[in-house]
């Protein structure tokens, strides 16, 4: 078997201040084949974005390093990559899309050329207002040429995450990272944006990384899952028997949080409390002071390593067999 | 029927377009809404959706007097908010509050959380001493952020599901009657959104509070409204009794709100491949 398109081993992240090292992102590992849709779930300061952020080496404060482990674009290490070979990683074989397209785009430059700037910065100077039109056109937007030439305030929300999608497949990379895209949009329009990188993914062979704290959106689009809690990697599947038989109790604790048809005020379910910070996380498994199955003197004193398990996939969690058998036996 | 608190009867709300082809082309105007009446009666959750541009926030800003309507009117307790004396305008001002979307810049960053909640005590209820601490520790509490952690805090030390409790306390504060609530939990984690719900309803049926819900996602909807309006291009295209219409809805939009909502079930999965294949070769514009 020939090696995956990306393939991310035991990587940490920790971010200096001073004196102090704060592990934002410890010892995860995934990895992404073309044409196939990989999902990231998690609440906020899960270290979701911090991981994508580190296989793009794009940090968004200097402070923010990778601390350990391997990052490998088809059998390639990316790790230690001057500058210069970067710029030619970024954009050319990885894309890149943001939750708030508006701030992505700058307000004074027409959308097309916007586009256009993707293909000029690696060198293709020739032919790029064709291939504007042919990627506004492939990301399904009418009249492309006219589009080309409007300014990203007189673009729908919709529209700007569609013109972002289009700079960053510009260079047909094979892999896309798409952080949050559809957050900040109307149900009916995300529906339009999961449509199109469900399409792109199967035409184009694509592999995608979808980061979300949606589990809807997993579901409907992703076909392996992996979800993270305070930095770590707590449970690891395909999408159906995730959805099916989730053994960590941060995964059932996430879906028991979708409003459903039979959610109704008064008896709405919330995991208590919230996800600690890097600097009081707490001792043994991660999600135990949250957790309502912890047990008192398993959960506090050892983190449970990741286990692989032989019905497939893999969990954080000390009770996973008997928490999944609950799960099930409840649906 | 009570009289309803607050009242749209038949507002419109014009905005001129000037065109970008003529210098001197006549101005045209876009109804961004366009003759709604809606009636908000005390511990009631009326739920507003649509799409952006539908005028929902118009139609919001509106019913908390931000913006006069271009036609019709906006009553409070039965009288036009033009009609009301400077007294009358006070009570109003307190008694119909906000709570926008963005927590993150709703609350005047250099202001820690205890002042911030203040400022409504001081000039809408006009207290004064001790008296003030005191109630911004209960207000506090109340929302379920202790109050010795928090008082003293920044914005930017609270995250979005702590912030949108500190504007849900800032528009208790003056106890209100009707609060409007243009999209407070769809920037919020699905684990905290449920715990602003609560609190939500948990406070309307303590003080007969009630809400205009502006928002579009539709298991908030079916969670804490007891009635839902449905806006498209400004114009009211479905109203009704939540469970009525969510579960038979009449109208294209609403619809199509529905089947874009993702549901945690990868075996839809197939469809929307299907789907956004069709679409594809069907050449329909995407929205």
């Amino acid at each position: 078997m020939s090696a995956p398109l990306l393939e991310v081993r035991n990587l940490s992240v920790e971010i200096v201040t001073g004196k102090e090292k704060l592990r934002v992102v410890e010892g995860a590992s995934f990895s992404i084949a073309r044409g196939e849709c990989v999902g990231l779930v998690g609440e906020s300061g899960s270290g979701k974005s911090m991981s994508a952020f580190a296989i793009l080496n794009l940090f968004p404060s200097p402070q923010a390093r990778i601390a350990g482990g391997d990052i490998l674009l088809e059998g390639r290490s990316l790790r230690g990559l001057s500058p210069r070979e970067w710029r030619q990683v970024r954009g050319a074989q990885i894309g890149m899309v943001f939750q708030d397209p508006s701030s992505y785009l700058d307000p004074l430059i027409p959308v097309g050329r916007q586009v256009a700037e993707t293909l000029r910065a690696h060198g293709r100077n020739e032919g790029t207002e064709a291939r504007v039109l042919e990627l506004l056109d492939l990301m399904e937007l009418p009249n492309a040429a006219e589009v080309a030439r409007k300014y990203p305030h007189e673009l729908s929300g919709g529209m700007r995450q569609r013109i972002l999608i289009a700079a960053a497949l510009a260079l047909r990379p094979a892999l896309l990272i798409a952080d949050e895209p559809t957050t900040a949009l109307d149900v009916t329009v995300q529906a339009g944006i999961l449509n199109l990188l469900t399409r792109l993914r199967a035409e184009l062979d694509l592999g995608i990384l979808l980061i979300t704290h949606d589990l809807g959106v997993v579901a409907e689009t992703c076909q392996q899952v992996h979800v993270m809690y305070a930095g770590t990697i707590v449970e690891q599947n395909g999408v159906e028997p995730l959805f099916r038989r989730p053994r960590h109790p941060y995964t059932q604790g996430l879906l028991g949080s979708v409003l459903g048809p039979e959610s109704r005020a008064g008896n709405l379910f919330s995991i208590p409390g919230s996800v600690p910070g890097a600097r009081d996380m707490p001792h043994g498994c991660r999600f135990h002071p949250r957790c309502p199955a912890a047990k008192h003197g398993v959960c506090d004193t050892d983190e449970p390593p990741l286990v692989i398990r032989a019905e497939g996939g893999s969990d954080r969690c000390a009770r996973a067999g008997e928490i999944a058998n609950a799960w099930e036996r409840a649906a | 029927m009570s009289t309803p608190i607050l009242e749209a009867r038949g507002v419109s709300q014009l905005f001129p377009i000037r065109s970008k082809q003529r210098l001197f082309a006549r101005t045209t105007m876009q109804r961004a809404v366009d003759g709604i009446s809606v009636a908000i009666h005390p511990g009631e959750v009326v739920a507003l959706v649509g799409e952006s541009g539908s005028g929902k926030s118009t139609l919001g800003r509106m019913m908390l007097g931000l913006l006069p309507p271009s036609e019709g009117s906006i009553h409070f307790r039965g009288k036009a908010l033009a009609a009301l004396s400077a007294e009358e305008a006070r009570t109003f001002r307190r008694e119909v509050q906000v709570v926008f979307q963005d927590t993150g810049a709703s609350l005047n960053p250099r202001h820690t959380i205890a002042q911030s909640v203040a400022i409504p005590l001081l000039h809408n209820l006009g207290m004064r001493g001790p008296e003030v601490a005191r109630r911004v520790d209960s207000l506090l509490d109340q929302v379920g952020l202790a109050p010795g952690r928090f008082r003293d805090r920044l914005p930017h030390e609270l995250s979005g599901g702590q912030r949108q409790r500190v504007g849900i306390a800032r528009a208790m504060a003056s106890d209100p009657s009707v609060i409007i609530a243009d999209e407070p939990v769809s920037a919020l984690d699905v684990s905290v959104r449920a715990q602003v719900l609560e609190l939500m309803d948990r406070l309307r049926r303590q003080r007969q509070l009630a809400y205009l819900f502006i928002t579009h996602d539709l298991g908030v909807v079916r969670a804490l409204a007891d009635r839902v309006l449905v806006m498209q291009g400004g114009r009211l295209v479905e109203a009704g009794d939540v469970d009525t219409i969510l579960s038979n809805p009449q109208c294209a939009y609403t619809q199509r709100l529905l089947a874009a909502t993702p549901v945690p079930d990868p075996s839809r999965q197939g469809r929307r491949l299907a789907e956004a294949m069709r679409q594809n070769t069907l050449g329909e514009t995407p929205p």
